[in-house]
């Protein structure tokens, strides 16, 4: 599909009641006819995606038959507990708080997550934070690479560049998080008989921003086809309450607050989306530019970066892979 | 077994599993989805560890790392002290 002309931040615009009554429908109807079970169950990050999920799910099974999930642990944003607690208010949905920093002490994140910091970081240690920020790809043409960012108890910030091993060590450590939560997740739908409701919306599912069998693991995902401007959109319509929608989105992974256009993205969600519209719709480099307020050639490489994301990650999506097909209907 | 015979040799055994098929000197890793961006970090591991060269921030560009023949002109000039891309020399 080729778009020359007419591209704009209004090609993400929404037909709200028309997109609500749509996926609450497609809701009810893969609940149904394929999942079979009597609810769902949403973990609440406090962040805008988690929420919409909820209201959409809320909208289209009942408030009786949707459970929020808030698992917080040691390096949740303060206000992360505060913000899902809301959210969950405003639906009238009921929630279970499962702190995971527990789970986490036992199988060793908390420890292993620092001795990979002290790998680049020798004094890393108590009253330190830290992070994952990656290279600015939209300014240069170069590979994407990956800084720990450290912060003392002095407030003092550095920033190292990531060898390989260190770098594989933070990450496989910081994925018992998502696993674990969506460990506690699948317990809680299979004890109420329910299916888990994923939170991913399309910049994430497409450029393959979520953990395998963890925040990526689902029964259904609702706004996974929605640009994330559109999930603000659609908070707004469904009254999401404006602390949440006005908060930048977040990681809320790494102990240093992190954003998601720090880590993953390389543009913050607002240009990112419309780079990757662009992108699927064909639009050249030369008429996104100026919409965007880039250089075509800066535009050109969030493409090449949109692609190559799209091919290093594509195993993500894959279901375990069989040596020949093995007929099961 | 000369330079790029050893990178070339790095590159089949690490990322093709052996198998060498259709891999040119001037294949591109990224475009042929040979490597991806924690390929190129174990690329650079390899490098440093191999071949003693410190690789720069400025450095990690394709026209240094997108293919055998581009990492072998890029060490080359990094261990004789000439000029790479990117980078002072």
């Amino acid at each position: 599909m080729t778009m020359t002309k007419g591209f704009s931040p209004e090609v993400l615009r929404l037909d709200h009641q028309q997109e609500a009554d749509r996926i609450c429908t497609r809701i009810r109807g893969l609940m149904r006819n394929q999942v079979k079970r009597g609810g769902v169950v949403v973990a609440l990050s406090g962040g805008i995606d988690s929420s919409v999920t909820a209201a959409l799910s809320v909208r289209a099974l009942g408030r009786e038959r949707v459970i929020g999930l808030e698992m917080p642990e040691r390096h949740s944003a303060r206000e992360t507990l505060a913000l899902s607690g809301k959210v969950a208010r405003a639906l009238g949905i009921p929630t279970l708080v499962e702190d995971i920093s527990g789970i986490l002490q036992s199988v060793g994140f908390y420890e292993k997550y620092d001795n990979a910091v002290r790998m680049v970081v020798p004094e890393y240690g108590d009253g330190w934070t830290s992070k994952i920020v990656i290279s600015a790809v939209a300014n240069q043409p170069r590979f994407t690479s990956f800084y720990l960012v450290t912060q003392n108890s002095q407030k003092v910030q550095s920033t190292v560049r990531l060898p390989l091993q260190p770098y594989l060590e933070i990450v496989a450590a910081t994925n018992f998080k998502q696993r674990i939560r969506k460990m506690l997740e699948y317990y809680h739908a299979d004890r109420l008989n329910y299916a888990v409701a994923g939170t991913p919306n399309r910049l994430e599912y497409d450029q393959g921003f979520f953990v395998k069998l963890g925040d990526g693991a689902a029964d259904i995902k609702p706004i996974a086809h929605l640009y994330k401007s559109q999930v603000y959109q659609l908070a707004e319509f469904l009254g999401i309450p404006e602390e949440i929608r006005s908060r930048k989105p977040t990681t809320d992974t790494y102990s240093l607050a992190q954003g998601q256009d720090e880590f993953y993205f390389s543009l913050p969600y607002q240009m990112m989306d419309l780079c990757l519209y662009a992108r699927n719709h064909g639009v050249p480099a030369e008429s996104a530019a100026p919409v965007l307020g880039l250089e075509p050639q800066q535009v050109l490489m969030v493409y090449r970066d949109i692609d190559t994301k799209r091919k290093t990650t594509r195993y993500l999506h894959l279901p375990p892979l069989l040596i020949e097909d093995v007929e099961w209907e | 077994m000369d330079l790029k015979d050893e990178i070339r040799s790095f590159v089949v055994d690490n990322f093709l599993f052996g198998d060498a098929e259709g891999l040119t000197d001037d294949s591109s890793f990224i475009r042929e989805g040979i490597v991806d961006s924690t390929g190129i970090l174990q690329l650079v591991a390899y490098l440093q560890e191999r071949y003693q060269v410190a690789v720069a921030d400025e450095e990690l560009i394709p026209e240094n790392l997108d293919s055998v023949q581009r990492v072998a002109t890029f060490v080359e000039g990094k261990r004789g002290g000439g000029s790479c891309a990117g980078g002072e020399g």
